[in-house]
């Protein structure tokens, strides 16, 4: 029993609970509280009418049953009777019992609100405040039916006391909770507000707290509460530490309404008036100050209170997000926290930081502590404060700083806790995407992941590595070669095999050429894998053998033999016995024609939003995941009538924002960053008006062809101008090379290519998708040729559907003729509505001269007699640069081969030279072409000779071949 | 704030007090994992954690653990010295408080709690204030008359 034992102790309470404290076994207390239960329900039977006392007490020892964990299913009625009871210790009892235990038994709550109501009317300051505590604790929507009406009536009379209307205020915030609908705004909320100004702190206290919820849901009609805030705010902070007695907390005057100002003063925008918002900034400024000053207690409450109403007012800061110089200053508070001896502090330091990194004002300040962030990571103790530096690392991430944030992410992976692996793993796959600038540190830095991490990584993001370097051809030459040399390992993980499997399977031509990474070679390193993986992706892999019997017919026995080993063909599992008699069958009855054509490379992904992201999302909840555009989005939403609310279709398109499209696969800075907005502002450049121009002959004689461009001109808002052809050539070089891929892609449209060409002619698939979930509607495509294209080229379309619904893809087909040879490519312009704006882009449609290459073999001696035959000064083009891309041969051989012309082995007498010929068709002749390409790796320089029948020929052809390199 | 739960370093609950409708199922749940959370942290550690998506705040004093669960946009380190308050409440009334006298004197402790914490809001931070509520509760319950004169008495302390 302890020595005090205020009010009028319980006795037999207080024997039962000693004997359950002596029970030595949970058997024994099980028996001793069955025994007790049925002792009270004998009681409550019984015939004799028991005393108020007697059933308090019983009630009392329910409770402390119930809250041992057991379950109670009687002795509510009793409860309820004792708050009909008028002393006041039973009452009190019966309301404690309701508060922990009441259920919805609708009868019992009819009771309860009744004897509610009788207290509430009583006028007796403490049955009141029970009652009120009671509808808090409880807070069903009964009793908010019952009493939400009433108690704003309670909270604002005049001749309510003060601990009454605290208590009205907070119960009233409860109900507002749980039943916003029974709680009715109306004159009250006025006089609410103006509880800010309340001599009685305690009211104040309680009031602010009602007021911030209903705030957030009714900023009008509260938003006289910022002023009157700022001002009690004001007189706190400017107080002398004794002024407010015993709302002075260890030398920190009222530091919890401070904190409750400062939160309710989050659900708005700066103050509009200039005097409140100097105010304010006078308030946020001596709280900074504060924090500098020598502390008045070496006690630790006094700076947790202190640092609380700190790190409050950094929240408004960083909220309002509108005052430079104080978020700067913020930063460097929580600069000095970061290396705090108080653990608490620097985690609470490391988490502010991370939305202020969000701030454009404030990026840069929080990127300066970048190493004592890193050096967190290292030497935290505590598993959540590293997690914190973690998610600090990954929110002031840009650019700059990418390469060496992933490092250590990657360094600190290698002993992480286990907990947080995977949200590690989302996080550096996420940013080395994001920032890649060279794709080969991409797929480097996810490999190592895979390396160091394997299990946390997520399907996702290995799907998404697979993805990216099949949409990306600068970098599937590298990645072949680099899942090639991780596969060598003799331990790894699994799904190193699955994208190894992938990529090879696709790319593994692109390093056949090196006799250390043969054919065979690939082959019987994956297949050493086979047995050791799991189903799903031994079927990986065995669509990879098929792949390579295309890829490489010099192998296709052995893997048919593979195929045909028992092992495969009678496998128990279903899915790979299939794929094994399927695969074997395709590859024995099929055309090299047909195979190729089924086992083609695979097209580019269409574009959306990072599965890693929604991932990590998922993970963190909405919100955590530090997305500068986002936070900001968020923000404006639950600013009340803060910054103006941008049209989503407005700001997709013209803001140049630096996040929107970090994601997207074709984030290349070249190709797909969004257009500036026009800084002229509307546009009516009449593009079309040139006559130089005209539409090509698409579909001759059909009136319903494309809409004419002349429609253009009647436009009035033009987003982008039309007359700014997309990133000009760049386009052009990146489809030289190769006949799929993304051309363009925006926001709001992507346009994927894929086209086959067979001597002089083409056939070109043109997919246009729409991003949004809006429709497009009048969506037109037209080409346009110049005068002189159109005698060279002959291009044939249909028109598409008008409408492109939202999330929808439609595919255009166009004809290719080349009747002569020709310098310049075909415009592809595209027009329609998104929302209520008009759009028109314009992109060059990469239909090259060497589209219309056929490769031709010959021997060393051919090679350089017809050389010398094409000796006329006209007939050479010679090009020396300094190469852009790594000098990789492999490469370099894939890309003659891709361009168009037969790559010539053992015919250059220096081994390290590439030679080529090939013909290219026109509808009117043909024109032999012999290449040659001479890399200087010490120079990092190429020389580049063109030698063809035709002068324009060998110009054209050396000026597209010469920016591959 | 959502719940506050009391425990001791046995992992006995000793108070629970929550400020969301959960079931009761879903209470023990809660309860078994932030106890088994908090007690497995070693005692240097910072007292604030990510569970699920809320924030819990801990802190132990004596045997007992105090510890909170808050949502995102709450402020830790008040909700800190909002268990130390408490602490200091109930130390005040009880007379340096121990484990036992929660154990024995339960009801009083969610007596005071409900004076100081609302809805899971603070109500009153005066320790003056509270006390005197609670010390007149007593004086009603100590002195056992008729409750309308001690009403009146009330009245004219306060």
């Amino acid at each position: 029993m302890p020595a005090v034992s205020k009010g009028d102790g319980m006795r037999g309470l207080a024997v039962f609970i000693s004997d359950i404290r002596n029970c030595k076994s949970k058997e024994a207390e099980i028996k001793r509280i069955n025994k007790e239960l049925a002792n009270i329900r004998s009681k409550f039977k019984g015939d004799k009418a028991l005393d108020g006392y007697s059933k308090k007490k019983y009630v009392c020892k329910l409770l402390f049953i119930f809250l041992l964990g057991h379950d109670i299913d009687f002795g509510h009625m009793e409860a309820v009777n004792l708050l009909s009871s008028n002393r006041y210790t039973e009452k009190q009892i019966g309301y404690l019992f309701i508060s922990v235990l009441v259920n919805s038994n609708s009868e019992l709550i009819r009771l309860i609100n009744n004897a509610i109501k009788n207290d509430l009317a009583s006028r007796n300051p403490t049955f009141m405040g029970l009652a009120l505590h009671c509808i808090a604790n409880v807070g069903s929507r009964e009793m908010a039916e019952a009493f939400a009406g009433e108690i704003p009536k309670i909270l604002v009379a005049g001749d309510t006391m003060d601990s009454v209307k605290q208590s009205a205020a907070l119960c009233l915030l409860r109900l507002y909770r749980t039943s916003p609908d029974f709680v009715p705004m109306g004159d009250w909320t006025s006089r609410v507000v103006h509880l800010l100004n309340d001599q009685h702190l305690g009211v104040v206290t309680a009031a602010t707290s009602l007021i911030t919820t209903l705030a957030q849901k009714n900023p009008e009609e509260f938003k006289t509460s910022v002023s009157l805030a700022v001002s009690r705010l004001s007189r706190i902070v400017t107080s002398a530490s004794t002024d407010l007695q015993d709302y002075t907390y260890y030398f920190v005057p009222a530091p919890w309404l401070s904190v409750k100002l400062l939160r309710l003063l989050q659900c708005y925008p700066p103050p509009e008036d200039a005097a409140v918002r100097g105010r304010l900034t006078e308030c946020l400024e001596t709280i900074l100050n504060k924090a500098q000053e020598p502390p008045k207690s070496k006690k630790v409450q006094h700076s947790n209170a202190k640092n609380a109403v700190l790190f409050e007012a950094i929240s408004l800061i960083i909220h309002h997000d509108s005052e430079p110089n104080l978020l700067v200053r913020a930063c460097n508070q929580l600069g000095q926290f970061l290396q705090h001896r108080e653990t608490n502090l620097r985690y609470l330091a490391l988490e502010s930081m991370c939305t202020l990194a969000s701030s454009e004002f404030s990026h840069e300040a929080v990127k300066t502590h970048i190493e004592t962030v890193i050096n967190a990571l290292k030497t935290e103790r505590d598993v959540s404060v590293r997690q914190r530096a973690v998610d600090l690392l990954y929110a002031m991430c840009d650019r700059s700083n990418a390469q060496q944030i992933v490092a250590e992410m990657l360094n600190y992976l290698e002993t992480a806790d286990y907990s947080i692996r995977e949200e590690i793993v989302l996080k550096v796959a996420i940013l080395a995407e994001k920032y890649a600038v060279d794709y080969t540190w991409y797929v480097d830095t996810i490999l190592n992941l895979i390396r160091i991490a394997g299990d946390y990584v997520s399907e996702e993001v290995w799907y998404r590595v697979i993805q990216i370097v099949i949409n990306r051809d600068d970098v599937q030459g590298y990645a072949a070669k680099t899942v090639f040399e991780a596969l060598q390992a003799p331990a790894c993980h699994e799904n190193l095999v699955k994208v190894g499997g992938y990529i090879l399977g696709e790319f593994g031509n692109l390093i056949a050429g090196d006799p250390r990474s043969s054919p065979l070679i690939q082959f019987n390193l994956l297949h050493s894998k086979f047995h050791l993986c799991s189903v799903p992706t031994r079927a990986l892999l065995l669509s990879t053998y098929i792949k390579f019997v295309n890829l490489f017919p010099e192998i296709k026995t052995t893997i048919q033999d593979v195929l045909r080993s028992d092992s495969q063909l009678k496998n128990a599992d279903v899915e790979l016995q299939q794929r094994a008699v399927e695969y074997l069958r395709l590859s024995t009855i099929a055309s090299t024609d047909i195979l190729a054509t089924v086992l083609e490379e695979m097209p580019p992904f269409p574009e959306r939003e990072s599965s890693i992201l929604a991932k990590l999302k998922k993970k963190k909840g909405p919100g955590t995941v530090t997305d500068l555009e986002e936070i900001k989005k968020e923000r404006n939403s639950d600013v009340n009538g803060g910054t103006e609310s941008t049209p989503i279709n407005a700001s997709t398109v013209s803001t140049p924002s630096p996040s929107a499209d970090l994601l997207g696969l074709g984030a290349a800075p070249l190709t797909s960053s969004a257009p500036p907005p026009s800084s002229t502002g509307s546009l009516l450049v009449d593009v079309f008006s040139d006559s130089a121009s005209v539409v090509a002959p698409l579909a001759p004689g059909s009136e319903d062809n494309f809409a004419s461009p002349d429609l253009a001109s009647s436009e009035v808002v033009s987003e982008e101008p039309a007359d700014t052809v997309h990133d000009a050539d760049e386009l052009i070089h990146k489809f030289v090379c190769k006949n799929n891929g993304v051309l363009f892609e925006n926001q709001l449209l992507q346009i994927g290519l894929k086209s086959e060409f067979r001597q002089n002619l083409g056939r070109m698939f043109i997919f246009y998708g729409n991003k949004t979930s809006t429709q497009f509607l009048n969506f037109t495509p037209t080409l346009i040729c110049s005068d002189e294209l159109q005698s060279s080229l002959n291009l044939q379309t249909k028109p598409v559907d008008p409408t492109v619904d939202g999330g929808a893809q439609v595919q255009q087909v166009v004809n290719i003729e080349c009747i002569s040879d020709f310098m310049e490519a075909p415009i592809l312009n595209i027009q329609f509505r998104y929302g209520g704006t008009f759009q028109n882009i314009s992109v060059k449609l990469p239909i090259t001269l060497n589209k219309f290459f056929q490769p031709t073999e010959m021997a060393s001696q051919d090679f350089f007699q017809r050389w010398k035959q094409l000796s006329n000064p006209q007939q050479e083009m010679q090009n020396i640069f300094k190469a852009k891309h790594p000098m990789d041969t492999e490469i370099t051989k894939a890309k003659i081969i891709g361009f168009g012309s037969a790559l010539l082995e053992e015919v250059d007498p220096n081994p390290a030279n590439f030679v080529g010929a090939g013909i290219i068709h026109t509808k009117t002749t043909q024109i032999g072409c012999l290449l040659r390409l001479e890399p200087n790796l010490q120079a990092q320089m190429y020389r580049l000779t063109l030698r063809t029948s035709k002068e324009t020929v060998s110009q054209r052809l050396c000026e597209l071949l010469s920016e591959q390199f | 704030m959502q719940f506050m739960l009391l425990f001791s370093r046995q992992g006995k609950l000793r108070l629970q007090k929550w400020y969301v409708p959960l079931s009761d199922k879903e209470k023990k749940k809660i309860t078994r994992e932030l106890v088994q959370t908090v007690l497995a942290r070693k005692p240097k550690m910072c007292s604030f954690l990510e569970w699920r998506d809320l924030k819990i705040v801990y802190k132990r004093y004596a045997s007992l653990y105090f510890c909170c669960a808050i949502e995102d946009q709450d402020n830790e380190l008040i909700t800190l010295e909002i268990i130390h308050r408490y602490v200091e409440l109930l130390d005040k009334y009880f007379g340096s408080v121990c484990e036992l006298d929660i154990i024995f004197n339960f009801e009083k402790a969610y007596f005071i709690l409900d004076e100081f914490l609302l809805g899971g809001e603070v109500q009153e931070t005066s320790k003056k204030n509270v006390l005197k509520a609670i010390e007149q509760a007593d004086l009603l319950q100590e002195v056992g008359i008729e409750i309308s004169t001690v009403f009146q008495k009330i009245c004219s302390n306060s």
